[in-house]
């Protein structure tokens, strides 16, 4: 057998002395590095074993949250306007997928995703929680879940959940009022209630689901749940069950609502019908409408920009948001201000030539009858609508008294109805135009304010609430969009009563009558200018037309309709409110570009009423 | 001086003349306690697998049995193989890497048809030998050109195997290389020079030999907070389920860090997790004893070796063995950068257990084939 060269003597003695010499230096070594070992487990599992302890005590403990069923909408006669629809929505778990573009090709294989899908998902994905499912699609129908579904075992992390999905039934009407709920946003999860708001997902946006998101909402519940780290819940330790929202029963009859919306045709515009006896709000049409279903699920950019910038601007509450001059329906309310304040009676006559001018003046202000209206008392001047009385009127009270009493109606300020959004139009003052434009009140603004023009806004919403008061003589009831309130755990229904708002507008019953009567000879009488929607009338129609000037006419200058593009055509207004003995509707109908208010607004307001007052269904 | 040794077979000595067997028993017992301790906590890590425990416990069994085979063969039988065996290690070595660079990717196994094995695992043990073998051959202190020799023979199989890329097992075979280097009595300048080498090389290391996943291992080791439930959620939960243990533990199959799967890898690298959560404290601490028992043993068999190859061996193995725990230890604990080390004879998987178990076979063999008359 072959043996080791001999290169030098080895020296045994040296060597071994070397190696236990080295050896023991080893074994001190691991001595040390074992003591730190040692150290390491005490500092572990003696000193922090609090902190550890509580730590796993959360790992595999979590709260998870279960979200409340949102409460329902109804109409007041139970017509269901809001409900939850089961729905299927595909969720991926991009941590149980190794190729995740792989996934959604294979996917894209078996149902449609758009492109839309794919850049909302890429969109979520970058901010979620490990192990939280990312939605992919919405809505999936059975087809698609059956595909999903049979493919599932070689697509992991793509899942099914079934969830409750807000739906309209009635698509767009009333989309306004009832408005729609929508994914949370990053602004609204910082106002929220983060721990009650940890399961839900939507969040009312608009409208009575905004208004009565509290309501609507509930309270989360919440369950215990031991999980392993993928998230995957292994038993349920325990429940808290979520109390569902409650369900609304609302003033609006949906199927006053339908004719009001369907009344403008191709015209756009409001409508705000309300009970003057209890302020609610019967009908709050704002046209053209939208379908809120699009919004439920998140609108795709095209829908979105379509509807945004659409020249009828469908996302506009116009009942709520659009001010408008309110043209000549402020005449019985001026009229009842010249009473009360004693600068007329209602037989004092003016002679209307047709125009007015005042002292040291050359300027005409013109009557929208070129050649007047002759002697003209206040019953005419309302039933005729004469500019050139109003005028006189106007310069005998003077902006302040004008500013003053109309200011007891409410006008310049919101009604403070249950849905946000609402603008307070402008009731203009000295005072407003000094602080707003820095400029003195001129007398001119006064007369024209006296026909509803210049600087006077109002909102839809504010006509029928002025309209109603005028009907009550004076009683003002808060308008209010909901009528009951149900708790669905015990079907319990709470009906939220009647608000007035204090004080009264106070006028003596002499002049309300004056007022009254002199508007109902508006629609009534042979020269009514609303006298076209008294055909076949079976009950007795109060009212007032306007028409509010979209742009200003030159002096002398002629408004001529068919000259004018129809977006600068003037707005047709009218106001009413009937039975005139026991008034149960008020109406202010607004008609953008309508033109004439006797023509085009008025015959709306007469459908709603027929279908309120004579239940003369479609 | 006796090198007329036989081969194969030596003549019992008057020791264990009437065992046919050469065992160490202090060392198997202290083995097969540890192992069965391995088995009763890999049940409750797989989940109360019994599938799992019976695949281990074969194995533990074949580990054994070339254990013991392996401390029938005299040393110098050992000593004669080693470079051949370490030839046959550093060409399968390549051939993996060759392999890996066709099959466009990391590439640690060897298929050989029925059987798939890591070349590597060989390395652990072909190392020591091959740089004992070398140094066996001349006196020691080695002079310097011999020193860079077996750093070479070091250094070759270090970079294959950190290129696979296994940074575990390439620490464990550069260290059991070392080992030998330093228990021959490398001086304390070559030493110094060394570190300095290693410090200097650092740099280049992170840029050239670390992959990304490693660079990220050292980082999060730094700050696993950094990245809670990315790269670091390993050392953060492992930290948790030992902590939670306290002093007494949760009890057997009671950890609920591992049975709900928070842990990550806890059958196999973090398997201390398990055992320190159910067993505690006072668990560790009979497990830390075992551990030191061993190693105590080895470094008493060592330095009672009798020659320059196998005590050279011996301490390399059982030093290279101390690295196995610490490092695994440490890395479950947090107190070192997660790398492949598993726990010795604890950790499910069946490479590592043959590849100890041959070390401690070599160990016995040492100290079984012990001449009587001092030489």
């Amino acid at each position: 057998m072959a043996h080791h060269k001999q290169l030098a003597l080895k020296d045994h003695v040296r060597e071994t002395q070397i190696f236990n010499q080295r050896l023991i230096i080893a074994a001190i070594l691991i001595a040390s590095m074992t003591l730190l070992l040692l150290t390491r487990m005490v500092y572990l599992q003696i000193i922090n074993l609090n902190h550890f302890s509580l730590l796993s005590e959360n790992n595999r403990v979590s709260i998870l949250p279960i979200p409340p069923t949102r409460g329902l909408i109804y109409d007041r006669n139970g017509v269901l306007l809001a409900q939850n629809l089961p729905s299927f929505t595909l969720e991926l778990v991009t941590e149980h997928m190794q190729d995740v573009n792989e996934t959604l090709r294979q996917i894209g294989k078996l149902i449609t995703l758009s492109k839309e899908d794919i850049k909302r998902f890429n969109k979520n994905r970058r901010h979620k929680r490990r192990f939280e499912g990312i939605p992919l699609r919405f809505r999936l129908n059975d087809g698609e879940v059956a595909r999903i579904a049979v493919n599932q075992y070689r697509m992991p992390g793509v899942n099914i959940r079934a969830t409750l999905t807000r739906h309209y039934p009635l698509g767009a009407l009333g989309s306004h009022a009832i408005g729609y709920v929508g994914r949370i946003n990053v602004e609204e999860l910082r106002t929220l209630d983060e721990s009650n708001y940890s399961g839900t997902s939507h969040i009312g946006k608009t409208g009575i689901e905004r208004a009565y998101e509290d309501q609507l909402h509930g309270h989360v519940g919440m369950q215990k749940v031991e999980t392993n780290a993928q998230g995957k819940i292994l038993r349920v330790l325990e429940r808290t069950l979520p109390t569902p929202g409650k369900n609304l029963y609302l003033n609006l009859d949906v199927k006053l609502q339908a004719i009001a919306e369907n009344g403008f045709g191709d015209h756009t515009g409001a409508l705000v019908a309300i009970d003057p006896r209890d302020g609610a709000v019967l009908a709050l049409a704002s046209v053209p409408t939208f379908d809120p279903n699009l919004f439920v699920n998140g609108i795709s950019n095209r829908q979105y920009s379509q509807l945004r910038d659409s020249t009828d601007r469908p996302l506009f509450n116009r009942a709520l948001r659009g001010q408008y001059p309110p043209g000549s329906t402020i005449k019985p309310f001026i009229g009842l201000a010249g009473l009360e304040l004693h600068e007329i009676t209602p037989t004092d006559e003016i002679n209307c030539p047709g125009w007015f001018s005042l002292k040291n003046d050359p300027r005409r202000y013109r009557d929208w009858k070129k050649n007047g209206h002759g002697k003209t008392n206040l019953t005419r001047a309302i039933v005729e609508s004469c500019d050139v009385y109003f005028y006189n009127l106007s310069l005998a009270l003077g902006i302040d008294n004008m500013h003053n009493f109309l200011a007891t109606f409410g006008l310049g300020k919101r009604t403070g109805i249950d849905i946000e959004g609402e603008k307070p139009g402008l009731l203009p003052s000295r005072a407003w135009k000094r602080r707003v434009r820095q400029l003195p009140w001129f007398p001119g603004e006064t007369l024209i304010t006296g026909i509803g023009q210049g600087f006077m806004l109002t909102t839809p919403l504010q006509l029928a609430s002025i309209t109603a008061t005028l009907s009550r003589h004076g009683q003002r009831m808060q308008p209010h969009m909901l009528y009951a309130i149900e708790t669905p755990d015990n079907s319990r229904i709470d009906i939220i009563p009647p608000a007035t708002i204090n004080p009264p507008t106070q006028a003596s019953e002499a002049n309300w009558n004056t007022i009254i009567q002199a508007m109902k000879k508006v629609v009534h009488s042979r020269h009514g200018t609303a006298r076209r929607i008294s055909h076949h009338l079976s009950y007795t129609i109060a009212g007032k037309t306007g028409t509010a000037q979209v742009f200003g006419i030159k002096q002398d200058e002629e408004y001529v309709e068919k000259d004018v593009s129809k977006k600068l055509r003037d707005h047709a207004l009218f106001i009413g409110f009937a039975p005139v003995e026991d008034p149960k509707i008020a109406i202010a109908v607004i008609v953008e570009n309508g033109g004439s208010g006797g023509a085009v607004a008025a015959p709306i307001a007469r459908k709603v009423m027929d279908q309120y007052l004579l239940k003369k269904g479609p | 001086m006796d090198f007329s040794t036989p081969l194969l077979h030596d003549a019992p000595t008057r020791r264990n003349r009437f065992i046919y067997l050469r065992i160490d028993w202090p060392l198997l017992i202290a083995l097969l306690l540890l192992a069965s301790m391995g088995l009763f906590i890999l049940y409750s890590a797989s989940g109360q697998n019994m599938a799992v425990v019976q695949a281990q416990g074969l194995r533990i069994l074949l580990a054994f049995f070339i254990m013991l085979l392996l401390a029938q063969i005299a040393p110098y039988g050992i000593q004669f193989w080693s470079p051949w065996l370490y030839g046959l290690g550093l060409l399968l070595l390549l051939a993996v890497l060759i392999m890996g660079e066709i099959g466009k990717g990391a590439q640690r196994w060897l298929d050989l048809g029925l059987v798939t094995f890591q070349p590597s695992e060989i390395m652990k043990l072909a190392v020591p030998m091959m740089i004992a073998w070398y140094f066996a051959e001349a006196p020691l202190p080695a002079n310097r050109k011999r020193l860079v020799i077996a750093g070479v023979l070091l250094i070759i199989p270090t970079l294959l195997v950190a290129k696979q890329p296994d940074l575990g097992t390439s620490l464990l075979i550069a260290s059991s290389g070392i080992f030998v280097l330093l228990l021959a009595g490398l001086s304390l300048r070559f030493i110094s020079v060394f570190l300095f080498f290693i410090l200097a090389s650092t740099p280049l290391a992170w840029n050239y030999l670390l992959h990304d996943y490693q660079r990220q291992r050292v980082l999060t080791f730094i700050n696993p907070e950094n990245d809670p439930l990315g790269a670091g959620y390993h050392i953060i939960q492992s930290t948790i389920a030992i902590g939670s243990g306290g002093i007494y533990g949760k009890g057997w199959l009671n950890g609920t860090q591992s049975h709900l799967d928070f842990l990550p890898e806890r059958s196999t690298d973090f398997i201390f997790a398990v055992f320190s959560e159910e067993f505690g404290f006072i668990g560790v601490l009979i497990l830390l004893s075992l551990y030191s028992f061993i190693i105590a043993r080895g470094l008493i068999i060592a330095s009672q070796a009798q020659h320059t190859y196998g005590r050279l061996l011996a301490g390399s193995i059982t030093l290279t063995f101390f690295v196995y725990v610490f490092v695994n230890i440490g890395m479950v604990s947090g107190i070192l950068p997660v790398v492949g080390v598993p726990l010795p004879l604890v950790s499910y998987g069946g490479t590592s257990i043959v590849t100890l178990l041959a070390g401690f076979g070599i160990l016995m063999s040492i100290h079984t084939h012990r001449k009587l008359m001092p030489t």
